[in-house]
């Protein structure tokens, strides 16, 4: 066998991404690494810079409503600039 | 004149020039002594003004050495190695000579004492740069390239007219703080703002590093705004109006970032937002702020060349860098995938990695300093840019399996991004070396359990949204599309505006030259009385006027250039 045969059946073994469930159980990690960093928040005694930080899991809901503005922000952004990519060609 | 008088830039570009004229094995050797070399030439200069030189009666010095160009040199040097051990794969020399000798200028002027050495290193990086931008392929890459370079050059017109303006009115030409009050302040503050990629001044950026060659982007990414990083921290430091400035571009490039199907281009914008970051500190001017610009840059060259070293990587074995068209390519790809993550994980600001340990920096002086719109601006890109970040090493790398397959990265490749990914690591474990190369004195503890809960908090909950989007099918889908941004402007309202004009101007000198032969002797008087003395064409004006006109036709001719190219 060759070396790039031998390279194709390596890269065609199932891997353990490929298995939905696994990808299922990282989905469901991410939900608990956030409940647990919000429940950290209880037992640190917080230093912060600005007085919105006291509030309890700022970080974490600033981000959620950030990300959710970006994306909504960026589909409507898309109608607006979004081409063909051959645009810029026809001169 | 000893070797510690001569500054390492020139080490680069004399170096650079032999590079054609050695066999192939040979040059190898000699691309990564060259750097290594450079770098040892750093670690024997003792600050204070050397290599000092005199020209037309001014004072020029070309090798400056204190904090901010040390730190600045060491970070060049050690792209120029790390790019250059890259390039090694490629056989002509053609890229090689021209990456070395654009490191060595950015180096050349990152030491300039004085605005006029300052002025031709900044061209020489400019004219060296575009050669990279033109090595990639294609008719799009020789236009972008074309668009590039007179931009660059603008900015050089600029600094230079800004220069000229300091000599006349103090008679120095030293480079030191400027201030926007200042002769010829603005001049300088543009050019700089040209190069440091200032939100509507920033379209080169995104769209010319793309174009480039897989090894050109690697060495553009670290060199050109980064130097004008420098540059605004050393003549506009507390200059208030960089903050707005900074916000701005740390927030708007994220939502062109997000919508890109090119993932080199993703990752310019991305760069453009990390700048805005540095503007912000370099605005805020305190010590804390300016220490967290210095180290931003240091961290940002890294692991923003270890991220184009592996889209690079795709590029070279996919030939394409299109998120619609990639993914699965961690199968084929395992080692450049690590390397890509760590980048982006560096980029996103993780514990443990380079970019936390600079970042939060910039953002506590603006806390603590009471900028409260700039901070909440840098939060939200911080929290944000963790989507685009991820979206390179997913659509490439992961997402759905394109079918895909092709064989991991060259070997030289693989050791450049993992020198510095060690670099992105080793930096965000033990940041007390980097801060131990700072312009002032350190006193920071990036590691407090507030800082590195609060961290985790925005970063985990940005992935949160981003997995429930992609997972629910409701995420931006990659598209194969381009999009437009401000350069639209030129390139086609522009473009098409000078095409209507030529028609105009075509007919309307058709009818003139009607009216001037049916009227030739009045036409000819006419034309006479100007040229009679004490005419308009033939009464004496002051010299300086002349300046400024050539000036403004110089910047005509660019216009049009740029919008034809």
């Amino acid at each position: 066998m060759n070396t790039s045969q031998e390279r194709q059946v390596r890269s065609d073994q199932v891997r353990w991404l490929d298995q939905p469930e696994n990808v299922r159980r990282i989905y469901y990690a991410i939900w608990v690494v956030c409940a647990l960093l919000l429940a950290i928040e209880l037992l640190i005694d917080k230093h912060v810079e600005t007085a919105v930080e006291q509030w309890f899991g700022f970080h974490g809901f600033f981000s959620l409503l950030a990300c959710v503005v970006l994306v909504l922000a960026a589909k409507l952004l898309r109608r607006v600039v979004s081409r063909p990519e051959d645009y810029y060609d026809d001169r | 004149m000893t070797i510690a008088e001569l500054t390492p830039g020139l080490t680069l570009i004399l170096g650079s020039l032999l590079i054609p004229l050695l066999p192939s094995r040979g040059r190898s050797f000699f691309l990564i002594a060259l750097p290594v070399l450079g770098l040892a030439h750093l670690s024997v200069l003792s600050p204070g003004d050397h290599g000092v030189v005199s020209f037309l009666g001014q004072r020029l010095v070309t090798l400056r050495v204190d904090g901010w160009s040390m730190i600045f040199s060491w970070i060049f040097m050690i792209a120029a190695l790390t790019s250059s051990i890259y390039s090694l794969h490629v056989r002509t020399p053609l890229q090689a000579t021209a990456g070395m000798a654009y490191a060595g200028s950015a180096i050349g002027a990152v030491f300039a004492g004085d605005l006029m050495t300052l002025f031709l290193c900044w061209e020489l990086t400019a004219v060296t740069s575009v050669l990279l931008v033109w090595a990639g392929s294609g008719k799009n890459a020789y236009r972008a390239g074309m668009r590039y370079l007179i931009v660059q050059i603008a900015s050089g017109m600029l600094l230079f007219f800004g220069a000229l303006i300091q000599l006349n009115a103090a008679g120095s030409l030293a480079f030191g703080q400027i201030g926007l009050d200042a002769p010829g302040g603005w001049l300088i503050f543009i050019a700089f703002g040209i190069k440091c990629a200032f939100p509507l001044l920033h379209t080169w950026l995104p769209d010319a590093y793309p174009e480039a060659s897989e090894v050109g982007t690697v060495y553009l990414s670290a060199f050109t705004t980064k130097l004008a990083v420098y540059a605004l921290a050393r003549g506009f430091a507390g200059t208030d109006l960089l903050i707005p400035i900074g916000a701005v571009m740390a927030v708007f490039p994220i939502f062109f970032a997000v919508i890109e199907n090119d993932l080199r281009r993703v990752l310019a914008y991305s760069l453009n937002n990390q700048l805005g970051f540095m503007v912000v500190g370099i605005g805020i001017g305190t010590e804390m702020a300016l220490n967290g610009t210095a180290a931003h840059a240091v961290t940002h060259i890294l692991y923003k060349s270890l991220l184009f070293m592996s889209m690079g990587a795709v590029l070279f074995r996919v030939g394409t860098v299109k998120g619609a068209v990639l993914g699965g390519l961690y199968k084929s790809m395992p080692l450049t995938t690590v390397f890509c993550v760590i980048g982006a994980a560096s980029i996103s600001g993780f514990p443990l990695l380079s970019g936390f340990v600079s970042k939060s920096m910039i953002m506590s002086a603006a806390g603590q300093g009471g900028y409260v719109l700039a901070w909440g601006s840098l939060v939200f890109a911080a929290a944000c840019m963790l989507h685009p970040d991820i979206r390179v090493p997913f659509s490439a790398f992961f997402a759905k399996d394109s079918g895909k397959r092709c064989e991991e990265a060259p070997i030289n490749m693989l050791v450049a991004m993992g020198i510095s990914a060690i670099l992105c690591v080793g930096i965000g474990v033990a940041p007390e070396y980097l801060y131990g190369l700072l312009p002032y004195a350190v006193a920071y503890q990036p590691y407090s359990a507030s800082h590195v809960l609060a961290q985790l908090q925005l970063l985990m909950f940005s992935a949160l949204v981003f997995a429930v989007l992609v997972r629910n099918r409701a995420y931006l889908p990659d598209l194969r599309s381009i999009n437009l941004d401000v350069d639209w402007l030129w390139r086609r309202l522009g473009a098409g505006l000078m095409r209507i004009t030529l028609i105009v101007w075509k007919s309307a000198a058709a009818s003139v030259g009607d009216v001037l032969s049916a009227n030739f002797n009045s036409a000819a008087s006419l034309i006479a009385r100007h040229r009679l003395p004490d005419g308009l064409l033939l009464r004496s004006w002051p010299t300086g006027s002349m300046s400024l006109w050539v000036m403004l036709m110089l910047f005509g001719y660019l216009l049009l250039y740029y919008v034809g190219a």
